[in-house]
């Protein structure tokens, strides 16, 4: 759910916003810290989480920053453009503006856009663009004219598509708008006329834009209050190059702003589904900060800015920035996915006491206390003075930070000794959500670096037994995609709350995996030690007998088919004895039957699995249970065995999902007929369990009444 | 120190009535309990969980609903249609009010306490105002179709929900309107029953109304829409109360099957501030249905048809993880149901509405420890005496000679004289009772069966001089200026010149019986007295406390005994601090001048003076040391405290002779014997 904390406000410098608001608001290459460019003379980078400035930075007097400036990541430079031509690049070491780079270009600057992983672009007020480097290599090249006279330039954005730079900007003239979409790297210009549809008359206010895999989503807030949504192709077709295509807006969600405002709205784009609108609610109303998730069209959380604001909305990170009255004010925002086991919390029951670290009982409580401290803690960081107090109290915090920041960085085996570090030091309250965090660091690199994959540090944090899989969701898709077995199963074993689509993918991928290559991977064994070197010589007759479980066939309708069973009894030994696959293979085919499900989320996914991979499994599960059935308690033997029940429930759920299949197959008549049988006996053993539980009531009941005759007696009794 | 022929006596049937209603009260941290025969008890959760006050039942009083209002006033409603206070200083009942709308089912104080609200048979809600001494009719809210089963007041006091059968209606009190009526499936798992019953509703400050019916169910609402938000099913039988914690981060519902589910109000994901209602945690503390719960801040309350009641601290809420965190449950009552003739050795026991005399078997045989001895002559009953009257017995009392009974209810006094002839026994009842003598709390006979002592309400006393068939007032000791506190426990010393009379909170009083007159008052301890007893010839007052700690005040002198202040200095061992069940009767060796025999539900203690003092480092419960070792190791592992622990659950100990010893036993598999079948759970198969 989407919400909206506590505001901050950075009030230590008073802006000198001009009517217009501030010039802009920009990531720089530190985490938490922003630049600020008013529309005077002045850019500040702050540090959001103090409240804070780090730095500011002014033009001369008479000079006059017409583009907000931006941090250029690769180098973390900061750039800013005053009096429209001349480019100004320093550093944080700078003081003074005067003194540092400048470049006079011969064309007018619109905007310089900036983000993570590519260099720098700039925007031309007359629609041309050029990379930062070439520019600054001859900064009084010629620029060439893009746009017509009459166009204006009225907003911009910047994208990495597919690793590919595209900017797209938006320009109006005579009432109609035109969006243009740059690939930066194939020089490719599409320009599109922005069709209004029914309502002519509006006028755009505000504009954003988010990427939709081969589209750019442009949304754009009319002055009728209402948001629209706009497809542009991000690689137009090649016979229409350079053509001047239209596209058409459709009514994403109605009127939510007063049409007729003081301040212009404005609207950003969060995630997906989530748009943050500013503007008043009601033509009377204060001016708003609202949520609205676009897929349902419902308001998710509002925020009401009494003292009015710029018009102006930027979003980075988990921070919304709005100029509410004269000052700065930063809105984090959050919108987590909600997951049930999250809320429920689960847990597996581990039989062995010795290894586990948890206490007995779930303590519903402290989670939510850790939440409450943490907040109040981030309350008090705002007086100063407390927060040294805080720092010395409280040291475990840097060290996970720290952790992060070396996992975002370091090498493999560097991050692998660091965390080893981390594990052994002293564990606190929130210990499993710093893991967390860990792990979902780690995955984050995995994403970004395809050839980064810690593989023995993920295995360390598993083996906390403190992570599941609503705490790291990527963690399991990682290990498919790498087919790592070992630690599938080890996140099958640890994991409480895997969903049912990620368990039959694991199915699937441990039938599926070769004898060969499983051979070399190493697996734990303990599931399995014993019953696959079982004993062969035992005779076929001792087993019919044990596997009735005293049950008596006598009357049994299935004469037929056990004759038809014992027709072939070479067959029928060999499918008992021998174990249908090899050790290692049941060993991770036990960490699935261990693992937890619900029978309605799991049936979908296992219709999806081979009919002959299903036949194995079955063979494999009725192997387990005719094991099962060799000793009295019915249990397997081994360290942490499935139980009956676990294997009961899975032959019954492959044979519901799968039965139409496994009826057709040839080769599964046999183990149909004998799963048949098998059944029919259980269901005599619970009618009779039944009749003998009466029994014992009775004899129980007889017991008591004994026990009454004695109600008076006269015994002899030493104290000493 | 010494072998007894004891007489285990396993014949006294008495099953504990079912618990209808609890109630907490958060300023004293009280707990009111109401069971089916429409006794009344009052539980201090501060002082150990003692019992420190109960008003006898009732036959026609069934209770339905009890609870606390302004304050400390308590209030209960049944299904005779009257609203009923209850005095707490004097152990009465204040007065009764109708109604008029048939039985009540259900009833709830406001929160300010100042109004009440009963659910009524017929469909009406009432409010009454709550007034000094009295309670007040003030309207009607809208008539429902049918009888009003639960009710839960808005925390702000401006709405009410009231639950049904069929549906729960949310009432706007100002106006008496109902506003909303949310309907409730019928459905259970897919077959439609025919009613579908809600038996509890709980108003939360935001609105929500949560629900649980006789479908299994556990609903939240929407009581601004009337709309249904959450649905959890969580029993196969009716869920029957609910009860929810001050803060609303937490609630407990208990189901006909005996299962208690914690609710509790979780953080969806770690760290945000959305959050969601959570089933938590099942306890299973009970056979039968759980009637009715009740949320302290700290623990979760449960009672219910098999008579017990469950205390079962949150361990998250419990700052020290100490012997308080341990589950509480409490079975039996906290007094004496049980009176013995030493001379005739007979035993009296009590029943709600009953008495039943019995006289001991005797043998011939000895033996050694463990024997059971061969019977020559069985024990007999011997009477049977049924009270009149729908009350019940308060209490009831034997003299040592055997030839007095004596028992009280609420309105009557009734003195009985017993005539032996070889093997008949004749009654006859002391028909002209003195007007004043006609409620009983305690009664009790000097050793001499010469004189009764009675403990009336009002906290008088009484003295009467019993005669051949008739009595003779002596005199009154009246109570303390100011005080209406009721006396509930009495000793007299064996040369009866003393006598010990104890409240529920004020010190212990010393009256001179010869001179009719208080000689003194035993300093009040923080804990309340659970029992007292005078010594022979040194006429020490031995005084138990809740808290299990022993004290010794010598009568004569006016002052704590030295052994007294030793064991307070050197402090009880920490295994007796832990004992669940306060001491319920202490008495004397007649020969042995050292010891002291007490007992409490689960163990029988001779405490020898003489002894040194057991410390935490030796063991407390020391079982029979094997006789070959020599004396040197024996005096060295030897101590005070002589435990017992093979009579349980024991209802009564005393000493017949200086070699005999009775022992009241009431094992729990009799009393479970004796209930209703618990629904029946399938084993094997589904």
């Amino acid at each position: 759910m989407a919400a909206l904390e506590e505001e901050l406000t950075l009030s230590a410098v008073p802006l000198c916003a001009g009517p217009d608001g501030l010039l802009g608001v920009e990531q720089s290459d530190k985490t938490d810290q922003f630049l600020v460019t008013d529309s005077g003379r002045t850019v500040i980078l702050y540090k959001v989480s103090d409240q804070k400035p780090l730095g500011s930075w002014s033009v001369k007097q008479g000079q006059i920053i017409t583009c907000p400036a931006v941090c250029n990541f690769q180098t973390g430079e900061y750039i800013v453009v005053h009096d429209n031509k001349v480019l100004r690049l320093w550093t944080n070491e700078d003081v003074n503006l005067d003194k540092v780079f400048k470049a006079t270009l011969s064309a007018e600057v619109y905007r310089i856009h900036s983000i993570q992983g590519t260099e720098p672009l700039v925007l031309f007020r007359k629609g041309a663009v050029r990379g930062l480097e070439a520019l600054l290599a001859e900064p009084q090249q010629k620029i060439e004219t893009v746009i017509s006279d009459e166009e204006v330039i009225k907003w911009t954005k910047f994208f990495m598509v597919f690793r590919h730079p595209v900017l797209i900007f938006i320009t109006e003239k005579h009432g109609t708008y035109f969006a243009y979409v740059q690939m930066f790297n194939s020089h490719v210009l599409s320009k599109y006329t922005l069709l209004l549809g029914q309502e002519e008359k509006s006028v755009i206010q505000s504009f954003t834009a988010s990427l939709d895999r081969k589209f750019i989503s442009l949304m754009s807030l009319s002055s009728d209050g209402c948001i629209y949504e706009t497809l542009i192709p991000i690689h137009s077709s090649d016979t229409e190059k350079h053509q001047n295509q239209t596209v058409v807006r459709s009514l994403l969600l109605k009127t939510v702003v007063s049409g007729n405002a003081r301040n212009s709205p404005a609207l950003t784009v969060l995630d997906q589904d989530h748009i943050a609108v500013l503007g008043p609610p009601l033509p009377a109303s204060k001016e708003c900060l609202s949520i609205w998730n676009t897929k349902f069209q419902t308001l998710q959380i509002s925020k009401e800015l009494p003292q009015g604001t710029s018009g102006q909305l930027w979003y980075y990170g988990e921070h919304l920035f709005m100029l509410h009255g004269k000052f700065l004010t930063v809105i984090p925002y959050k919108c987590e996915v909600s997951s049930l086991a999250g809320a429920l919390g689960k847990l597996k029951h581990s039989q062995d006491p010795g290894t586990h670290a948890m206490p007995h009982f779930v303590n519903w409580e402290t989670s939510q206390g850790c939440g409450l401290e943490s907040q109040s803690s981030e309350l008090s960081k705002r007086i100063l003075r407390r927060r040294k107090i805080e720092a010395s109290v409280q040291p475990e915090i840097p060290a996970s930070k720290q952790l992060l920041s070396t996992i975002k960085n370091d090498s493999e085996k560097h991050i692998e000794i660091e965390l080893r570090k981390f594990l052994a030091s002293k564990q606190t309250p929130d210990f499993h959500t710093v893991i967390g965090d860990v792990v979902v660091g780690l995955l984050g690199r995995c994403q970004t670096e395809p050839s980064f994959y810690p593989r023995n540090s993920l295995m360390q944090l598993i083996q906390m037994q403190v992570l599941s899989h609503s705490l790291c969701p990527r963690l399991m898709e990682v290990a498919l995609e790498k087919s790592d077995v070992q630690m599938l199963q080890l996140c099958l074993q640890q994991f409480p709350d895997i969903p049912e689509a990620v368990t039959c993918a694991c199915l699937k991928m441990f039938l599926n995996i070769g004898d060969d290559s499983l051979q070399e991977t190493d697996v734990n064994m303990e599931s399995v030690s014993d019953y696959t070197d079982a004993i062969q010589d035992e005779k076929m007759e001792e087993q019919n007998e044990i596997l009735q479980n005293g049950f008596n066939p006598e009357e049994d309708n299935c004469d037929t088919c056990d004759k038809e069973l014992n027709g072939k009894p070479q067959n029928t030994v060999e499918e008992t004895s021998s174990c249908p696959v090899i050790p290692k293979r049941a060993a991770l085919l036990n960490a699935i039957l261990h693992s937890a499900y619900s029978e309605t989320f799991l049936l979908p996914h296992l219709k999806d699995i081979p009919a002959q991979h299903i036949t194995l499994f079955l063979q494999y599960l009725y192997f387990l249970y005719l094991k099962c059935s060799e000793n009295a308690t019915m249990t397997l033997p081994g360290i942490h065995p499935p139980t009956l029940n676990q294997i009961m429930d899975w032959i019954c759920l492959l044979l519901d999902a799968n039965f139409t299949v496994v009826v057709m197959i040839p080769e599964a008549k046999r183990l149909l007929l004998s799963l048949y049988k098998f059944v029919k006996s259980q269901i005599c053993i619970c009618s009779e369990l039944n009749k003998i539980e009466v029994s014992f009531r009775e004899l129980q009941k007889l017991n008591q009444e004994k026990n009454n005759r004695e109600l008076y007696s006269i015994e002899v009794l030493e104290i000493l | 120190m010494g072998e007894f022929n004891v007489h285990r006596v396993r014949f006294f049937n008495y099953v504990p009535s079912g618990i209808r209603c609890v109630a907490y009260n958060n300023q004293s941290n009280r707990l009111a309990v109401s069971r089916t025969d429409g006794t009344v008890e009052i539980y201090n959760l501060s002082a150990n969980y003692f019992q420190e006050k109960f008003f006898a039942g009732h036959e026609s009083r069934a209770t339905e609903a009890l609870c606390w209002a302004k304050g400390q006033r308590l209030f209960s409603a049944g299904l005779n249609g009257e609203i009923i206070e209850y005095d707490l200083q004097a152990l009465n009942i204040k007065y009764s009010m109708d109604a008029f709308g048939g039985p009540i089912w259900s009833m709830a104080a406001s929160p300010s306490g100042s109004q009440l609200l009963v659910g009524c048979e017929d469909g009406s809600v009432k409010l009454f105002q709550i007034i000094p001494h009295k309670i007040q009719f003030e309207r009607n809210f809208d008539r429902q179709k049918s009888r009003i089963l639960s009710l839960s007041w808005h925390p702000s006091g401006t709405h009410i929900a009231a639950g049904s059968i069929d549906y729960i209606s949310v009432f706007d009190v100002k106006s008496g309107n109902t506003i909303h009526k949310m309907l409730v499936d019928r459905q259970y798992m897919g077959v439609s029953k025919r009613k579908c019953i809600i038996w509890g509703v709980a108003f939360l400050s935001d609105g929500t109304v949560i629900s649980v019916d006789s479908a299994g169910k556990v609903q939240f609402w929407d009581s601004a829409t009337g709309t249904l938000v959450k649905n959890h099913l969580i029993a196969n039988a009716d869920v029957q109360s609910i009860a929810v914690s001050d803060q609303e981060d937490s609630f407990v519902v208990g189901t006909a099957e005996g299962t208690v589910f914690h609710f509790q109000l979780v953080s969806v994901t770690s760290n945000s501030s959305e959050k969601q209602w959570v089933r938590t945690k099942p306890f299973q503390h009970h056979t039968h249905d759980v009637r009715t719960v009740a949320h302290s801040p700290t623990a979760l309350i449960s009672g219910g048809t098999d008579t017990h009641l469950v205390i079962r601290p949150l361990m998250e809420k419990v700052e020290v993880k100490n012997y308080d965190a341990a589950l509480r449950k409490i079975t039996f009552p906290h007094r004496r149901l049980i009176s013995c003739s030493k001379k005739r050795q007979l035993l009296l026991f009590q029943f709600s509405h009953h008495l039943d005399l019995w006289r001991l078997g005797t043998t011939v045989a000895t033996g050694k420890h463990g024997d059971t001895l061969p019977l020559s002559k069985d024990a007999d009953h011997l009477l049977h005496l049924k009270t009149k009257g729908p009350e019940n017995i308060i209490c009831s009392c034997i003299s040592p000679c055997g030839s007095w009974i004596a028992y009280s209810t609420a309105s009557r006094f009734f003195l009985c004289q017993l005539n032996y002839e070889h093997d008949n026994i004749s009654l006859q009842r002391v028909s002209k009772m003195p007007a004043f003598l006609h409620s009983a709390l305690q009664i009790l006979f000097s050793e001499d069966s010469a004189k009764l002592f009675v403990a009336s309400n009002q906290g008088s006393l009484h003295i009467i001089q019993l005669l051949e068939g008739s009595l003779k007032h002596l005199h009154t000791f009246q109570a303390q200026s100011g005080s209406v506190e009721s006396m509930c426990l009495l000793a007299v010393s064996p040369d009866g010149n003393w006598l010990a009379a104890s409240g529920t909170s004020a010190g212990v009083h010393v009256y001179n019986v010869k001179r009719l007159k208080l000689h003194c008052t035993v300093p009040a301890y923080n804990f309340p007295v659970t029992a007292l007893a005078i010594a022979p010839n040194t006429n020490n007052l031995v005084i138990a406390h809740s808290d299990q700690q022993i004290f010794e005040y010598s009568i004569p002198d006016k002052e704590y005994t030295d052994w007294s202040r030793t064991i307070q200095k050197q402090g009880f061992h920490y295994l007796w601090l832990q004992r669940d069940t306060p001491i319920t009767h202490i008495s004397f060796h007649p020969k042995r001048p050292m010891h002291i025999l007490l007992h409490d539900a689960y163990m029988f203690c001779i405490i020898d003076k003489s002894l040194p003092l057991p410390n935490d480092k030796t063991l407390l419960y020391n079982p029979l040391p094997p006789t070959n070792e020599s004396d040197v190791i024996r005096r060295r592992t030897t101590h005070a405290f002589k435990i017992s622990k093979i009579y349980k659950p024991l209802l009564f100990m005393d000493l017949l002779d200086e070699r005999t010893l009775v022992a009241v036993e009431r094992p729990l598999d009799d009393i479970i014997a004796q209930l209703p079948p618990p629904i029946k759970k399938k084993k094997f198969g589904t």
